[in-house]
């Protein structure tokens, strides 16, 4: 065979991307496989036993006359750092917080305020993610790795997270953590019943989307003794978010970015 | 052909080389099936799928779990002998293979496969470990 | 062709093995970071974009710098940049994989990489940059190896590389404007929201790719009998003149929509920059060398008697160079950040191992050069083979 150099290079490396390229479209079929059995052996209402179809919209509405965060209280920063694995590295550099108080002047930094009611002085405010209804973190997300579920709630994989923290740029509301190290040697006491996560995803508060899906509310919803944190479906016009909605007056955080976010707070 | 002494000693050399892995491995382990230690037999029910298929595809169905549970909200799956399961790596797999060092650990060391399910998923006996 | 590349004086190796220790000490960092985690850099819950980004920002605008002599001579016939412009798309090439490379350090689970194209978001910019990327690599591959290869076998370049190459003009566009677009487009962040970041980037790109450019060609003329030709040279400094004429004007108009209407969200980065905010003044000096490298550097090629000097030309280019890749390479991408969404001054500054792997790019970058440059000009015999 009769083959210069050049030509021997082009053909071993056109035939590397043939079968880089042959190999992923065995990806894309292998998923498939498991799938079509599983949907032959049972019908197919049985497989989407609890899938959620109705269409709900979760919010959260915090009322800031009851939260005592200011006199120290930090039971929901507490139940959701216990149930979620959340790390404690005792620095600020590499922190997580899910769920975290902020004082009222920087939590709604573009209402300033020169004669705010001295009542709202020293006002901490518990911050988290608002789960926007038009959330700039699912735009730019390059691998859906965190998308809208139907009900509302911003979904977090942290299978697919790249980290690229693309995500943590576009969030307005600074709600979301990266992993810049292994977090487990950092939890305190380890909650079985939820994963922890690994160095290099990004995580953020989910409204408890596990216990959501069990009927349950928040973590911190059920944590907070003086009842200052309510959730529910604002698509029910019964649900008790939609009356206190109704009955007071309400803020969020940059409504003017045309996020939508989706926890209101009471003052 | 030329320097024929030289090509043939280098070449007897080279596929000593080449094929030495095996002559370090002849009288060691390396050839034995790895033993797996299986749930007692009382326990028994049976897997959720064949062991052929979960030979061969174990790594698919729980990407597969994995995508229906976390993404679509899906929770159980109905398998080809018709019974259902819920789709957990901690609760449904580790409840019969409740120790992955003696189950898991034996075919990936020995494939030398080290899938990272236990970084963040805790493993049912085991809280503390990391790995 | 390769083999000119491992063919060479000992200049060339001497300067080959500097690169390979720089890149070898780049590498152990990048492992020691892979196990640690990307903490290990000065990056914060805060600010979760760093050197990294902004180095990527910075070499996206050297790699479609290319067009400035790519587009005169294919679509205007100006033939005096007939010499250089493989040595632009050379420098492209360099360019783009520094950029792959940049991102590829700054991810947290790099191995994850290619959910990217298993997972294709269209509503997402940062898949868009991956794909122009990674198509003006390729599409400059084709050109360099079809235009090179033709020279070497000294026949005309075959017809069908003539629409690659026309190709390469907007798309070496679109790869600056898009990344502009991955920050433009984020109303969280009012300091890069400006519908005039994407001409700005498109500005800056075009005073420091050339001028790269131009310290390449004097460095070359002095070290081979390579002559790029003194029209060349000069047109691509009235080139520089004229964009960089351009860029300073973008940024002023910067100062003035943010500071005549004096809104607090967007001062506060200006503030923060050039005057410090609360008392944190880590970006302060910086910037203003930056303003006053990019002030001297206009003056020196707006006479033409200083920017046709070459040797005073070299040190103009160079000053060219450093104040864009301040503006861009530090303070851009940084300042995003500065204050946080809740208003507080949190700085940044690298750490020695994110400084060092950083350095190590560059120094692939070099390396890469400097071997494609070796080839190319052995492939025109004014270099000893």
């Amino acid at each position: 065979m009769n083959i210069d150099r050049r030509k021997f290079f082009k053909i071993l490396g056109f035939s590397t991307i043939g079968l880089a390229a042959g190999k992923l479209s065995n990806i894309y079929s292998k998923n498939k496989v498991v799938k079509f059995i599983s949907k032959t052996a049972g019908s197919s209402k049985e497989f989407i036993s609890k899938r959620i179809l109705a269409k709900k919209r979760y919010a959260m509405v915090v009322d800031l006359r009851k939260c005592i965060s200011q006199q120290g209280c930090t039971k929901c920063i507490d139940a959701c750092n216990r149930t979620h694995n959340i790390p404690d590295f005792g620095e600020d550099k590499d922190e997580i917080k899910w769920i975290w108080k902020e004082p009222y002047e920087n939590t709604f930094v573009d209402q300033e305020n020169f004669y705010m009611t001295e009542k709202y002085n020293d006002k901490m405010v518990p911050v988290f993610c608002n789960n926007c209804d038009n959330p700039p973190c699912v735009n730019v997300c390059p691998t859906q790795a965190t998308w809208q579920r139907d009900d509302g709630i911003v979904m977090m994989d942290w299978h697919r997270c790249i980290g690229c923290r693309y995500c943590m740029a576009a969030c307005p509301y600074g709600s979301r953590s990266f992993n810049w190290r292994d977090p487990r040697p950092f939890i305190k006491n380890i909650n079985p019943d939820f994963p922890t996560r690994m160095k290099g995803v990004v995580e953020k508060c989910t409204f408890c989307d596990e216990r959501v899906s069990q009927g349950l509310s928040p973590a911190c919803v059920e944590a907070c003794t003086e009842k200052a944190m309510v959730f529910g479906n604002l698509n029910d016009s019964e649900s008790e978010v939609r009356q206190l909605l109704k009955e007071n007056f309400s803020i969020r955080r940059k409504p003017g970015l045309g996020t939508n976010p989706e926890i209101y707070y009471l003052v | 052909m030329y320097d024929s002494g030289k090509i043939i000693v280098g070449l007897i050399i080279f596929v000593g080389l080449f094929t030495s892995p095996f002559w370090y491995d002849a009288n060691s382990k390396a050839g034995e099936k790895p033993d797996l230690v299986l749930p007692a037999k009382e326990n028994q029910k049976a897997c959720v799928e064949s062991a052929a298929f979960m030979r061969s595809s174990h790594m698919v169905l729980l990407n597969d779990w994995r995508n229906e549970f976390v993404r679509e909200n899906v929770t159980t799956y109905t398998s080809s002998n018709g019974k259902t399961y819920d789709m957990s790596l901690t609760n449904t797999c580790m409840n019969c293979h409740s120790n992955s060092s003696q189950f898991c650990d034996r075919c990936h060391t020995y494939m030398d496969v080290s899938p990272y399910c236990w970084d963040c998923h805790i493993e049912p006996n085991n809280p503390e470990s990391s790995k | 062709m390769l083999e000119y590349a491992l063919k060479g004086n000992k200049k060339y190796w001497s300067w080959l093995f500097f690169l390979a220790l720089v890149i070898i000490v780049g590498i152990y960092f990048y492992f020691r970071q892979l196990s640690y985690g990307l903490g290990i850099t000065g990056m914060s819950r805060n600010i979760s974009w760093g050197l990294y980004i902004a180095q990527f920002t910075f070499i996206v605008g050297v790699a479609a710098s290319a067009v400035m002599v790519v587009l005169p001579y294919y679509l205007h016939d100006y033939k005096a940049f007939g010499k250089i412009t493989i040595l632009g798309e050379f420098l492209a090439i360099a360019s783009v994989i520094m950029c792959i490379l940049f991102v590829f350090v700054d991810l947290g689970q790099p191995w994850r990489v290619l959910n990217i194209f298993l997972y294709p978001t269209f509503h997402s910019l940062m898949f868009w940059d991956v794909i122009a990327l990674s198509g003006y690599l390729v599409i400059n591959v084709i050109i360099t190896h079809v235009t090179l290869n033709s020279e070497f076998e000294s026949i005309a370049p075959p017809r069908w590389i003539k629409p690659i190459i026309i190709l390469s003009i907007p798309w070496a566009i679109s790869i600056h404007t898009v990344t502009a677009f991955l920050l433009s487009g984020l109303a969280g962040r009012p300091f890069w929201l400006t519908a005039i970041l994407a001409p700005r980037f498109l500005a800056s790109a075009f005073s420091a790719g050339p001028a790269l450019l131009v310290i390449f060609c004097l460095i070359i003329k002095k070290l081979t009998k390579f002559d790029p030709g003194d029209k060349a040279i000069k047109e691509l400094g009235l080139i520089i003149t004229y964009a960089m004429c351009v860029n300073v004007f973008f940024i002023l108009m910067e100062f003035f929509t943010t500071l005549y209407s004096a809104i607090p969200e967007h001062v506060s980065h200006f503030q923060y920059l050039y005057l410090g905010l609360d008392g944190k003044t880590k970006l302060v000096p910086w910037m203003w060398t930056s303003a006053v490298l990019s002030v001297l550097s206009l003056v020196f090629l707006l006479i033409p008697k200083l920017r046709n000097n070459h040797r005073i030309l070299i040190f103009t280019c160079s000053m060219v160079f450093l104040s864009i890749w301040i503006d861009k390479g530090l303070g851009l991408i940084i300042t995003g950040f500065i204050p946080t969404p809740f208003g507080k001054v949190v700085q940044y500054w690298p750490t020695v191992p994110e400084a060092l792997i950083s350095l190590s790019i560059w120094a692939i970058g070099i390396f890469l050069i400097t071997i494609f440059y070796k080839i190319t000009l052995s492939v025109r015999r004014v270099l000893e083979i």
